[in-house]
Formats: structure tokens, C-alpha cells, sequence
């Protein structure tokens, strides 16, 4: 057993290291498998925040990943074919540049989680779960049978947007950036958690009335953390589409909602590095027992379900001592 | 549109809503008295189908297609809670919701390594074939007439159970408190295998039902299984009666949306885009009528708790 | 699943003819797990089958699976062009995994043989000189769906077909060529499974006939549905809900129904009869649609192969455009923008002993082109 913050190091490392090995070795599939893996951390360190420090299970986190996929989709497919977004009353047209997308996913995913989250806060435990899983497939159903932007055929963006400075159509670069992303998500979630609004929401997630009592809206602090799990999710999805180079609606898919979740409980709930750990296995785990069956989603069923009776507080749960003062 | 047409939808709407709740009333049974979210429902449905189809391949006969479905999809149900449910109910809904996305893959693919990935036959039987008239000249298939009083006769049984019965009596006992009845000597962990073997079978009766008409395969659960869930959620997780009330709404609203909305939108504008966004907003119209019931009643119409 | 399949069979003899030219290797992305996974099952069988049987030890088939997903296509589609560096890639079912992985395959120069999905996008405006389709544009079977009608005096037609981009295409196919009127047009939701509420429609219609699309389960829930109705207009589709891995499911309910189709197992020339012979010889089931195209697509690569390497792309291009190859269809040949022109058939369901099947009863297209062509410029 070793503390979590020297496992957090570690993983952080072994993150880096394995791509840039694959990398000079020419191995360049490893590289995007490794981006995957740190894309898909990215979403589960969003829902984590609302999960882990909120206590918040939200089934349609689809739908914010979805939305940061569609942000990317959609100003890239206008600036692929020059067409602009809108003329009237101001022209807006699409662009193919990294940072203007995620500014824009970013947006997107706060003001769906915002509406999303002023609706379903009202409501708890299993209606949560319920009504952000009804949320999610809204979404879906919406980006199925609406035809501008491909309806069910998706959106293929042919060459990867760019990056100043950096060339991301090299696989390397592309894992550079959003390895970088990662963890800036990381030591933000890590301030979060460490400061009075994080104290504050983890109170709210023992107990709601306690913190009323002392003058704090729990909603609103529900309802902060709500919209900043979003924004980090969509970020992801943006990212997510910039490496497939196509965006679909099985994004929104409540699938994709489930997976997010169990790379969040695959890790451990609440852990910083519960979401890169669970995505690395994840993806590992798809790729190996793929290779071994063709049923190996039900070889990653048993596992998955072993971890939830038997390994409570996930892989990191297994491996590093639990915090102090916490629990 | 006619009246005929019209009532004919309703039917429809009817029949759907009735086959939701024979679906619905094991999900909320379950929250009901063991507080667990079982997202594997849906694989339960799959079970009886497949039974179905097999035994009906087998006989011939109908009748014991749909014995084999409750017998197979109950025994499935009991086997589950035995191993791996009765492990989930002291934990939380997040790690309920997680062994049980578990459950429903280790069912689908097991399902297919055993049948394979062609879609099984099953079809209505020849007693039940074809339409009937009724009065005002509709005609109306006789299937699905059937369908229509079986889940009628569901909800009677259900609530006689409930009502007038020694274990519905615990149920209910169970459902209020459950430390309570365990210390009054009732064996709790058997009460509980019968309730979810109970609630798996009616999912099963619903999966061989439904796969006469439609297409017996793997994964046909899922789609059910998030209706089923928006059901209990409108009705008031718990609540049978909440159940019968939403799966009525629900299939009234679903297929007369399909229906109408798209007529409605041609009233404002051109008929091949009134067809895709009537279509569209037809595919969202359950999910927003949960939205809307959930913002007025956070805990559904016959909701118990906050 | 990966299954690496190295073709060691050969005989000395061809690999003397061959020793000039480098191996082969090919990607087939297909699905092979899930909902859709007997038509990508299909697809792989039929593909094998004709590569085993052309006896080459030259050919390397790296066979994955996409669970239907196009992120996990894509994906597959990175790890065979940047760590296998395959050739050819090929396999992909459905339209929306096409449209996510051939554009950029063909982009980083690599060629795409469809043997299933063929969006109108990469039919006209996008389409490229690397990408073949030997199945059919995605409008054609529509198309001839709405000839069919027309020769069979059909004046009103009621049209039905699940909201999404395939079935919107759908419709359209069928209405370019149908000259009648509409006695009714739906869109259904996907994946939707009762269609009580539609068949109520079509039996307050006033229509003399019923055309749909609506592939895999969704085809199997409205047939069953529709017979037991009551309605007994007839009914025309594409061949893709009367498949031969569909038809036992649907059972009885589609007996007589027309569908139309490129390919049926009791076309009448020596490769369809030996490719059936030898598909039920080997798989002990009689052989799809898909399992035609997928045998087509791996005999005209074969057939390439003997005349060009696959390293001088241009020379390999060029074989690839003379189709010189015998496909189960009869005829074949490639349009100006690499997608067939051919016949197209109409078929009718019919009970031989226990199983059920199509034979073909009259022809509705001939020498059929899709109407993109003219869009593509290489």
C-alpha cells in the first residue's frame, strides 16, 4: 500500500511515458490509444466532480459530451465547407481552430448542464438518476432525426483541427495536448476539492440540512458543481470528436453515460485519479479481451460487476491508503 | 383524421401503456419493498422472449411458450437476486445502478454466445390470429386485444395480491419497514427472492407477449427498459397504482404524439418538414412529459417520499 | 475479436505466378458482436470463402469487430493503418460507421472496398478515387422498389421509413422513380418495434400499395404486425427485410411479398450456382445478400491482384476499374465514380420445405447507375 498522492504521481507518469516510449519506438497505435484513454479520463474527472465530491449520480452525462462533440462537429463541418453558421443578426462563421472550439464546448456543456441542472436538482436519488437519463436520450432522439447535421450518419470532419503552433495531425502532438488538458482538469479538481466551495459541497453531500443551516443554498452549490462537471465532460467530448474526426449521436447514447460512469467507479468515486485509472483499464480491458473473444463484454461485465461487490472504493481503493479525514 | 382512426390509436396507445405496465409493476415492486434500482430489467424481458421462442420452436403450443417464459424468467430472477442482488441492497444507488449496467451485459452477451446473433421466431398463435371487429366497424387485431386483457388481468392479480393476501400483507409491511417485519420473524431474504422472482416473471410474460409481434433478438430489452424506468419515475417510484396511471399516460401520449404532431405541424408549415420535426419532437415527447411531471412533482404523481 | 488469417493453402504453382508481386494485406472492419452482427458475420464469410477458394497464400485478412460503433470503427481503423499498415481496408456494414472511417482511409491512401454501405456523399460530391463500391449506392434497391410499383400498376402508394438520414434517402430513392401518387408518408422513430399507430394510417389510407424500409428488427416487428392486421394491400421493399438471415424470423408473414434486389440465390449463372453450393457446403446455412457482396468484394481485389501491385496504386486503381472479375451477380462493371451498374431484380418470398426464401420473378432495373455519378469529379 502507498499513499494516493504517490500513486497520483505514478499515474500521472506512466500516462506520459507509455505513449512517448510508443512513440519513439513507432509504435503509433499505442500513442491513440493512449490519447483515448486521457480523453476519456477527461469526461470521467467531470462527472467525478459531480459524482465523487457532489454525490450527484448523473445518468446523462452523455448528453453534455455529446454537446462538446457537436460544438466541434458543427464549427468545423461550416468551416470544412465555408458555409457560415449564421448571418443575421451577426455573421458567425465556423472555424477549425482548437482553442475557439473548446472555449465554445466549454460554453455549451455549462449552459446545457445549467438548464439540465436547474430542472433535475429539484428532485433526488432515483429521480435524479432517472431525469438526467431522460435528459440524456432527449438529447439523443434530438440529434437522431435532426437532418443538418447528419442525423444518425454523424458528422466526419476530414482533417483534424489545428492548434497554434503544434501540428495535430501527429498523434504525439494531438496526445500532448490533451495529456496537458488532463491534467489542468486534475489540479483544477484538486483546488476545487480543497477549497471552501468544495469543503462546502462535500458537507452538502452528507448532509443537505446541516449546511442549510449555516446559511449555504445546497442547490446552488449543487447546482455550481452540476454546471462545472458539464463544461469538463464537453470539453472531453470535443476532444473526443477531434480524435475519431467524426461526431454521431451515439455520443449521446445513455451507453456512453454508463461507460463514463464506470470509468468513475472502475478508479474509485470521489478519488482525484479514480477516472484516469478506470478509463486506462477500461480501454486496456477492450483491447485485450477483445483480441482473446468475441464476447468480451461479458468477461467485462463479471469483472466490472467483482469491483462493485467486491472492491468498494474502486482500483485505487485496492492499491493506496484511504485519505485521512474522510470517509 | 376519423374518429375510427382515432379510436383505433387510442387502442393502440392502450395496448402499449398496458404492456409498459406489466413491465413497470416488477421495477417499482422491487424499488418498492427492497429499495434497488435494477437496471436489468429489461435483460429479464429478454429471457422470457427468448424461452418463448425456444419452447414454441419445440411444441408448437403457444400456451406453454408463455408457461416456459414466466418459469425461465423467474428462475433467472431468483438465481440473480441470490448471487448478486441481495449483496446490493445495503449499498447505494450508484453502486446498484453499476452491477446491474454489469448484469445486463453479462446477459446480452451470454444470450448471444447461446442463440447466436440471428433473431429468433416467434409467432402469434392461429386461436389468436387476425383481426376482430368491434362495435363502430373498427378492426382491431384480436393479438392485441389479448395483450390488452392480460395486462388488465395483470394489474387485477397484482392488486389482489397485494390487497388481500398473507404475502401481500408482508409486502406492504416490507415496503413501510423493513427492520420491523424481519424482527416480527417474517424471513426477509426469502420474501425478498419472491418478490424480485415475481417481478422478473411478469417482465418475462411481457418479452414473450411482445416478441410475437415483434423481433425476438438480443438488446430488444433496453429500449423497454428505459420506458419502463420514465414509467415508474412519472408514476412515483413504489407505487403500483402510480405505475398503471403513468403506463397508460405514457402510451397514450407516445403513440398519439407519433400521430398527431406531425398533422399538427403541417397546419404551420411545409409538409416534408412537418414530418420531420413532428417526427422529431414525437421521439422526445415521453422524456419532456417526464421532465414537465418531474419540475411539478419532484417525486412523481403517487410518489410516498421526497 | 481479431482473427489473423494467413493463407498458407497455396500451391506451388501460384505462388510461382505471384512471387513478383508483394502480399496483400487486408482490414475488415465489420460488426461481428450486437444487434447488427449477422450481417457483418455474413460479410466475413462470403469474403473468406472466396479467398480460400482463389488458393493464394498472399493474402492477409486482419478481421476486427466494430460492435456497430463508429467511434470504435475509427478506431479500428487508426490501429490498421498506423500499426498493421493493411492495403486495403474493407467490411464496414452500415452508412454512418462508412461516412466516420473511408473518408480519411482514402485520404492517408489507402484503398476502400464497400461491400454493404453506400452514402450518397461519398456516391457524388465526395467521392475518391480509391473508394469502390461493389454492393450498391444506397438509393438503388429504393429505386427500383418504385419501378417495380410502376410495372405493376400501383397509382398510390402509402411510404413509410424510420427518421434518419438512410431512411429519408429512402423514400426518396423510391419516389425518383415511382410515377403514382402518395396515399400516405411516414417517418417512424428508430429502433421502434410497434407499428400498430402506422398500420392504423395505411388502413384509413385510401392506398393501393405499401412501400417500406425499415432494416433489421424494426423490418421483422412491422411485417409480423402488418400480416396480422387484417390490411392486405401488397407490400414492396428493399431486399434488406426479407434477407435470408431475417426471413425465418419473419416466417409466414412474409410469404409473397416483392422485394428487390441485385442478387438472389437462384440467379442463373456457374459463379452464383457454385458460390451457393459451396457457402451451404461450408456454413451449413444458405448464403445472404451480404454474404454475395462480401464473396464479390474479395474476388474482384483477387482479380486485381493478378494484374497489378498493390504498391503501384495507379496500375492496382486501373485493375480494380476493369471488374474483371465473375461475380454472382453476372454482369458487373463500375460507373465513373466507382459504384456499380447493374441489374437489379425483383423477388418474391416464397416456403421451400421448412425454410424461407426469395426467387426472383422479373427484373426492375437494367443496367442501373445511381443518380450521383454525375456529381463526382476525381
Amino acid at each position: 500500500m502507498i499513499a494516493e498522492k504517490h500513486l497520483n504521481w505514478l499515474i500521472s507518469a506512466v500516462l506520459l511515458a507509455v505513449p512517448v516510449a510508443a512513440w519513439l519506438a513507432g509504435e503509433v497505435y499505442t500513442v491513440t490509444l493512449a490519447t483515448r484513454v486521457a480523453v476519456l479520463a477527461l469526461a470521467g474527472v467531470g462527472l467525478n466532480l459531480a459524482l465523487g465530491s457532489g454525490g450527484l449520480v448523473s445518468l446523462g452525462h452523455a448528453a453534455f459530451f455529446g454537446a462538446g462533440g457537436y460544438a466541434m462537429g458543427i464549427l468545423a463541418s461550416h468551416a470544412q465547407s465555408y458555409q457560415p453558421l449564421m448571418e443575421w443578426p451577426f455573421l458567425i462563421e465556423g472555424t477549425k481552430s482548437m482553442p475557439v472550439i473548446w472555449l465554445v464546448a466549454i460554453a455549451s456543456g455549462a449552459i446545457s448542464a445549467l438548464a439540465i441542472g436547474v430542472l433535475s436538482l429539484r428532485t433526488s436519488g432515483v429521480y435524479f438518476i432517472m431525469i438526467t437519463l431522460a435528459f440524456g436520450q432527449m438529447f439523443y432522439y434530438f440529434a437522431i432525426s435532426w437532418p443538418a447535421y447528419g442525423g444518425e450518419d454523424g458528422l466526419s470532419i476530414y482533417v483534424r483541427n489545428g492548434f497554434p503552433g503544434l501540428d495535430t495531425l501527429q498523434p504525439i502532438q494531438f496526445f500532448a495536448l490533451c495529456y496537458a488538458l488532463l491534467i489542468v482538469a486534475l489540479v483544477l479538481c484538486a483546488r476545487i476539492n480543497a477549497s471552501p466551495f468544495g469543503l462546502a459541497l462535500n458537507a452538502v453531500r452528507q448532509s443537505a440540512q446541516r449546511v442549510e443551516t449555516v446559511g449555504l443554498s445546497p442547490l446552488r452549490l449543487r447546482l455550481t458543481a452540476f454546471v462545472l462537471s458539464g463544461a469538463i465532460t464537453a470539453l472531453a467530448g470535443a476532444l473526443f470528436a477531434d480524435l475519431n474526426r467524426f461526431v454521431s449521436p451515439t455520443m449521446f447514447s445513455w451507453q456512453t453515460s454508463g461507460e463514463i460512469m464506470v470509468f468513475v467507479i472502475l478508479g474509485g468515486v470521489g478519488r482525484l485519479y479514480g477516472p484516469v485509472i478506470g478509463a486506462a483499464v477500461f480501454i486496456m480491458l477492450e483491447h485485450w479481451l477483445g483480441g482473446v473473444s468475441e464476447y468480451w463484454q461479458l468477461f467485462l461485465g463479471v469483472l466490472l460487476l467483482g469491483v462493485v461487490l467486491f472492491a468498494r472504493g474502486g482500483l485505487i481503493g485496492v492499491f493506496a491508503r484511504r485519505r485521512v479525514g474522510h470517509g | 383524421m376519423s374518429m375510427i382512426l382515432l379510436i383505433e390509436q387510442v387502442l393502440n396507445g392502450l395496448q402499449f401503456g398496458v404492456m409498459l405496465f406489466v413491465m413497470a409493476a416488477g421495477l417499482t415492486l422491487v424499488f418498492g419493498v427492497m429499495g434497488l434500482i435494477n437496471l436489468a430489467h429489461g435483460s429479464l424481458y429478454m429471457i422470457g422472449a427468448f424461452a418463448a421462442a425456444t419452447v414454441a420452436g419445440m411444441t408448437g403450443s403457444f400456451l406453454l411458450a408463455l408457461a416456459a417464459s414466466l418459469a425461465a424468467a423467474a428462475a433467472a430472477g431468483a438465481i440473480v437476486e441470490v448471487v448478486v442482488i441481495r449483496r446490493l441492497y445495503a449499498r447505494d444507488h450508484l453502486d446498484q445502478v453499476l452491477a446491474t449496467f454489469a448484469l445486463i451485459l453479462i446477459f446480452s452477451e451470454g444470450t448471444r454466445w447461446l442463440f447466436g446473433s440471428f433473431p429468433l421466431f416467434l409467432d402469434v398463435p392461429d386461436w389468436l390470429r387476425g383481426p376482430v371487429s368491434l362495435p363502430g366497424g373498427i378492426l382491431y387485431p384480436a393479438y392485441r386485444l389479448a395483450i390488452i386483457g392480460v395486462g388488465l388481468a395483470v394489474a387485477l392479480g397484482l392488486w389482489a395480491l397485494i390487497a388481500r393476501t398473507r404475502l401481500g400483507i408482508r409486502i406492504r409491511a416490507g415496503e413501510s419497514d423493513r427492520e420491523m417485519i424481519a424482527a416480527l420473524g417474517v424471513d426477509i431474504s426469502k420474501l425478498y427472492t419472491l418478490v424480485f422472482a415475481l417481478g422478473a416473471a411478469l417482465a418475462g410474460l411481457a418479452g414473450a407477449l411482445v416478441g410475437a409481434i415483434q423481433s425476438v433478438q438480443v438488446g430488444m430489452g433496453e429500449p423497454v427498459m428505459i420506458l419502463a424506468f420514465v414509467v415508474i419515475v412519472i408514476g412515483g417510484i413504489g407505487s403500483i397504482k402510480g405505475a398503471l396511471v403513468a403506463s397508460l399516460l405514457v402510451g397514450v401520449t407516445d403513440t398519439l404524439g407519433g400521430v398527431l404532431l406531425p398533422v399538427a405541424f403541417a397546419q404551420i408549415m411545409q409538409p416534408s418538414n412537418a414530418m420531420l420535426v413532428g417526427s422529431a419532437l414525437a421521439s422526445m415527447l415521453i422524456y419532456i412529459l417526464m421532465a414537465v411531471v418531474l419540475v411539478v412533482r419532484p417525486s412523481g404523481l403517487y410518489g410516498a417520499r421526497a | 475479436m481479431t482473427i489473423r488469417t494467413l493463407i498458407t493453402a497455396g500451391t506451388l504453382a501460384a505462388l510461382s505466378a505471384t512471387t513478383a508481386l508483394a502480399d496483400v494485406k487486408v482490414g475488415m472492419i465489420t460488426t461481428l458482436s450486437g444487434g447488427g452482427a449477422g450481417l457483418g458475420i455474413d460479410v466475413r464469410d462470403g469474403f473468406m470463402l472466396a479467398v480460400e477458394q482463389s488458393g493464394r497464400d498472399d493474402i492477409e485478412v486482419i478481421i476486427e469487430d466494430d460492435q456497430r460503433k463508429p467511434d470504435v470503427a475509427v478506431q479500428l481503423a487508426d490501429r490498421m493503418i498506423q500499426s498493421e499498415q493493411v492495403d486495403i481496408l474493407t467490411g464496414i456494414v452500415w452508412s454512418n460507421l462508412a461516412m466516420a472511417v473511408v473518408p480519411s482511409a482514402v485520404a492517408q491512401g489507402k484503398f476502400y472496398l464497400s461491400p454493404n454501405a453506400g452514402p450518397s456523399a461519398l456516391a457524388g460530391r465526395g467521392c475518391d478515387p480509391n473508394y469502390f463500391n461493389i454492393a450498391w449506392q444506397n438509393d438503388n434497391l429504393h429505386e427500383a422498389a418504385g419501378a417495380y410499383a410502376n410495372d405493376a400498376g400501383y397509382t398510390n402508394s402509402f411510404i413509410l421509413a424510420p427518421n434518419y438520414p438512410a431512411g429519408q434517402d429512402a423514400l426518396m430513392g423510391y419516389k425518383r422513380m415511382y410515377d403514382g401518387e402518395l396515399g400516405g408518408e411516414i417517418y417512424t422513430q428508430l429502433g421502434q418495434t410497434d407499428y400498430a399507430a402506422e398500420i392504423a394510417q395505411i388502413r384509413a389510407s385510401d392506398a393501393d400499395s405499401v412501400f417500406f424500409f425499415l432494416p433489421g428488427g424494426m423490418g421483422i416487428s412491422f411485417l409480423k404486425q402488418y400480416a396480422d392486421s387484417g390490411v392486405d394491400l401488397p407490400v414492396v421493399g428493399p431486399a434488406f427485410s426479407f434477407d435470408q438471415g431475417i426471413l425465418q424470423a419473419v416466417g409466414a408473414a412474409a410469404l409473397g411479398v416483392h422485394n428487390t434486389s441485385q442478387w438472389s440465390k437462384d440467379l442463373d449463372n456457374p459463379t452464383n450456382i457454385a458460390f451457393v453450393e459451396s457457402f451451404q457446403a461450408e456454413f451449413g446455412r444458405l448464403p445472404s445478400l451480404y454474404a454475395s457482396q462480401g464473396f464479390d468484394t474479395a474476388n474482384l481485389m483477387i482479380s486485381a491482384m493478378e494484374v497489378a501491385d498493390v504498391d503501384d496504386q495507379d496500375a492496382f486503381r486501373a485493375a480494380l476499374e476493369a471488374a474483371d472479375f465473375d461475380s454472382t451477380r453476372g454482369d458487373f462493371a463500375f460507373g465513373p465514380n466507382h459504384h456499380p451498374v447493374q441489374d437489379i431484380h425483383v423477388r418474391k418470398v416464397v416456403q421451400e420445405g421448412d425454410v424461407f426464401t426469395n426467387v426472383i420473378v422479373a427484373t426492375a432495373l437494367t443496367d442501373h447507375a445511381d443518380a450521383y455519378a454525375a456529381e463526382c469529379q476525381f
